[in-house]
């Protein structure tokens, strides 16, 4: 079997046409630069209607080609992958077969691109969102990474082998070295290469990103159901559980958030059941969030709000219980026995759920706080408490959805700052297995041998940047569309 | 303005005991102190071998005594001889005879106790690693500061030009890198002996004692990029702002010229927020810092954190902890005192 090439059979073709683009590229971008610092100011003529005209002249000319070779590189780049996903490792080397595997997550895209295009006008804040070229990049690249890890978490596509399967002879091979020994049904190559301990790179990066699609907005959820729980009743009475509250975030945010880890997050603290108090608190708050909303809209229709509550807080009660009580049994809070408990968070994911939950609150609170205290001055809430609306009703259903704009900006950021704290802690090694797949553990190994073998630490450090930068991306677009109204 | 700061030292004061008293609680956890006996004796012993080890210690008395002791409120722990005669506590440093040693020896008399990693005194050890971490901070600074700005003023100036868009973009960017993310792909393009430019050196462990460019460059670049994108996205943004007001308006219809417009209206208004900034962004730094040089190998006060905090090391875990605290709180009222002094509008009662 012969060792892939990064482009193949596809490169002969395409390499030079990149090459050609880069260099188109690059020289633009320097005479844009350069004319938008040196050139005059446009001439300006009228016509004979009396209607002024700018002549393009040298910056228009710039301009022009700066938009041309821009399209071109975009265009050999897009080559790259729909040829390469037809061709496969065949035709187009090593990203041909990456393109190849990744075929469900490019036609879900375009699905959902297509889809969201047409309706756009129908769809809100999120139609409004393909109106910006940055928030648009920004969902891509979130998207992508979404829906590699729904079909890789779910339905086991696009990995070609297993994260912590090892072949003899594949130790920190490079990038598309074939199989050692490969069996029937076997894939032939490690596309990426493998890692120190001759596990396939592509495979491990793939299947961290389940890990961290699962755990980052799950995490940032919690923090913002805690947060919101306690900003608004601190922001909107003010007084002694203000200031207790707010001290109490403040003391929380002075600590240095890796010491926090390392004193949270280690097998002996585990032991003693600590971070088994914190999720029994911490997980309440939704429990207590769900219900106080519930019930300020409905209590004046008991017939509707009982049963209602009922319900939802049972299954609440459930969901909580079970997520709580699993960890260790019979040693720290165990609310259910065994046969009612719904699944199994291991301990490990779920000490790093805490941290993360715990480490984030806090600012959430002081966001929440802040937006509540200035919202409560407005006429809307002075109408609500005249007509003699009780004072959770005026929080949850008159400031909270006034406050929705800065807090949806701010959850698509914090998602983005919540995988850098699990990759923070991946890298410390702390909560996750060590021989877990998350990208943080994989950049932590890599690291060691980062001047010799470049292949192992690389592709969990960019997936984990493309996965931030679309969320700031996305952030940033959503942030500019909201503010337009 | 001296209640202010009289009030903020307060709170400052009763932070760092709440945040010394929750870090001493986590580490004196039973689980947490049989680990320290077992690193400090051996892996296999007993149960009642840990005890034996503990008690004459003094790591078995109840917590808050414990505290109190380590704060110099209370007199040292001392043990009962054993059946050498010898007596251990708390103050008796090794060498050191019982009956000379001082009663009290908290945090008040300034002892901050006895490392056991490092077998050394605490006090010495984290002096020795802020110099270290207080240079690579310095640098950190020269670099991060003056760029954020000029990044920031110039996207911010002209909001929406083709220099705005390409600049916040870059900054966009720098804030989506974590330190070990841009650490690992500095370390990749520039000092990599495999496909790199091997322009640096990958590893900082001789800036400890000779900074060079060759061998400190990754390291503060890897921190400052993280900051900078945060800096001058604040930046840009309270420019953007000031630029639409009234007296820039005038200003330029009175037939200023763009760059005096800039440079003698604007700069000063707008640098404002990005003071605050600046200062709130130590705490982050921080971070960066253990991440960095455990990346970089340096052995400073980033790494000595790492190393009290995987061994319990309890009082250098303690001394590691006000000293962030403090570093934390002292910025805080730094900002908010030189906003007051900047921002003439705003006075504290």
């Amino acid at each position: 079997m012969e060792p892939l090439t990064w482009t193949g059979g596809l490169g002969t073709v395409l390499n030079p046409l990149l090459l050609i683009a880069v260099i188109a590229f690059v020289v633009s971008v320097v005479v844009q630069f350069l004319a938008t610092t040196f050139a005059g100011a446009d001439r300006i003529r009228y016509g004979e209607d009396g209607v002024a005209v700018a002549e393009a002249g040298f910056t228009g000319l710039s301009n022009n080609a700066l938009k041309y070779s821009f399209y071109a590189l975009v265009a050999v780049v897009l080559g790259y992958i729909v040829v390469g996903m037809f061709l496969g490792h065949r035709g187009a080397g090593i990203i041909g077969a990456l393109s190849a595997q990744m075929a469900p997550v490019w036609i879900a895209l375009i699905l959902t691109f297509a889809a969201s295009m047409v309706y756009k006008r129908r769809l809100g804040l999120y139609g409004k969102l393909f109106d910006s070229p940055v928030g648009m990049i920004g969902l891509g690249l979130v998207l992508f990474w979404v829906f590699t890890a729904i079909f890789t978490g779910l339905f086991d596509m696009i990995a070609t082998h297993e994260p912590l399967e090892q072949y003899s002879g594949m130790k920190n091979k490079v990038p598309g070295t074939p199989l050692r020994g490969a069996e029937e049904g076997d894939y032939a190559w490690y596309l990426l290469g493998g890692d120190n301990l001759a596990r396939d790179v592509f495979t491990r990066v793939i299947k961290g990103a389940p890990i961290v699609i699962a755990i980052a907005p799950l995490a940032t959820i919690f923090a913002f159901m805690v947060g919101i729980t306690l900003g608004l009743p601190a922001g909107y009475y003010g007084g002694r559980f203000d200031t207790l509250l707010s001290f109490a975030a403040n003391l929380i945010l002075a600590f240095p958030v890796i010491l926090l880890f390392y004193l949270l997050v280690t097998p002996e603290i585990r032991a003693t059941g600590i971070p088994a108090y914190m999720a029994a608190v911490l997980f309440a708050f939704p429990l207590i969030f769900i219900g106080v909303l519930l019930n300020s809209r409905y209590h004046t229709q008991p017939s509707v709000r009982t049963p209602l509550l009922i319900i939802v807080l049972a299954v609440g009660f459930w969901l909580y219980a079970s997520m709580v009580s699993e960890w260790e049994r019979g040693t720290v809070v165990d609310l259910l026995p065994a046969w009612m408990d719904l699944f199994d968070i291991p301990g490990g994911v779920l000490v790093v759920f805490v941290a993360v939950v715990f480490v984030n609150s806090p600012t959430v609170f002081r966001i929440v706080r802040g937006l509540a205290l200035d919202i409560k001055t407005r006429d809307y809430v002075a109408a609500a408490q005249t007509r003699g609306e009780g004072a959770w009703y005026i929080m949850l259903w008159e400031i909270l959805p006034n406050a929705r704009g800065p807090l949806i900006v701010d959850f698509c950021l914090r998602i983005g700052y919540v995988t850098i704290l699990l990759g923070t802690l991946g890298f410390f090694g702390l909560g996750l297995p060590p021989e877990s797949p998350d990208w943080g553990s994989t950049i932590n190994d890599g690291r060691k041998l980062l001047s010799i073998y470049l292949h192992p630490a690389l592709p969990p450090a960019l997936s984990l940047l493309s996965l931030v930068l679309g969320l700031n991306l996305l952030a940033d677009g959503l942030r500019e569309e909201s503010l337009k109204d | 303005m001296g209640l202010f700061i009289l009030r903020r030292v307060g709170v400052m004061i009763l932070t760092a005991l709440c945040l010394t008293f929750v870090v001493f609680f986590l580490t004196n956890l039973y689980p947490n102190l049989e680990k320290l006996a077992k690193t400090q004796g051996n892996f296999r012993m007993t149960d009642a071998e840990v005890a034996s080890f503990l008690e004459p210690r003094g790591y078995l008395e109840p917590l808050p005594i414990k505290y109190a002791q380590w704060l110099g409120v209370l007199p040292g722990h001392v043990s009962e001889p054993d059946e050498n005669g010898e007596v251990l506590g708390r103050c008796i440093l090794p060498g050191m005879d019982a009956e000379e040693a001082p009663r009290f020896c908290g945090v008040l008399q300034g002892k901050w106790g006895l490392s056991t990693v490092f077998k050394e005194e605490v006090g010495g050890i984290v002096g020795k690693r802020l110099g270290l971490t207080a240079k690579l901070m310095l640098c950190v600074m020269l670099v991060m500061i003056p760029g954020a700005l000029i990044i920031g003023v110039l996207a911010g100036m002209r909001e929406g030009s083709r220099l705005d868009r390409t600049l916040s973009t870059f900054s966009i960017t720098t804030t989506a890198t974590p330190e070990y993310v841009s650490g690992v792909l500095f370390i990749a393009i520039f000092a990599s002996s495999a496909v790199g430019l091997k322009w640096f050196k990958g590893s900082a462990t001789s800036a400890m004692d000779d900074i060079t460019f060759v061998n400190f460059t990754l390291p503060v670049m890897t921190i400052a990029l993280y900051g900078i994108g945060y800096i001058a996205r604040m930046t840009r943004a309270s420019m953007a702002e000031v630029m639409t007001a009234q007296y820039i308006r005038t200003a330029r219809l009175k037939g200023v010229s763009f760059g005096n417009i800039v440079m003698k209206h604007a700069l000063r208004n707008a640098l404002i927020a990005p003071f605050t900034v600046i200062m709130l962004q130590f705490p982050w730094l921080l971070n960066g810092v253990v991440i960095v040089e455990t990346l970089f190998n340096y052995k400073g006060f980033g790494w000595l954190l790492v190393q009290a905090a995987s061994n319990n090391d309890i009082d250098l875990l303690l001394a590691v902890s006000v000293v962030s605290v403090i570093v934390v709180l002292t910025t805080q009222l730094i900002s908010d005192i030189g906003y007051v002094y900047l921002n003439p509008r705003i006075r504290i009662a």
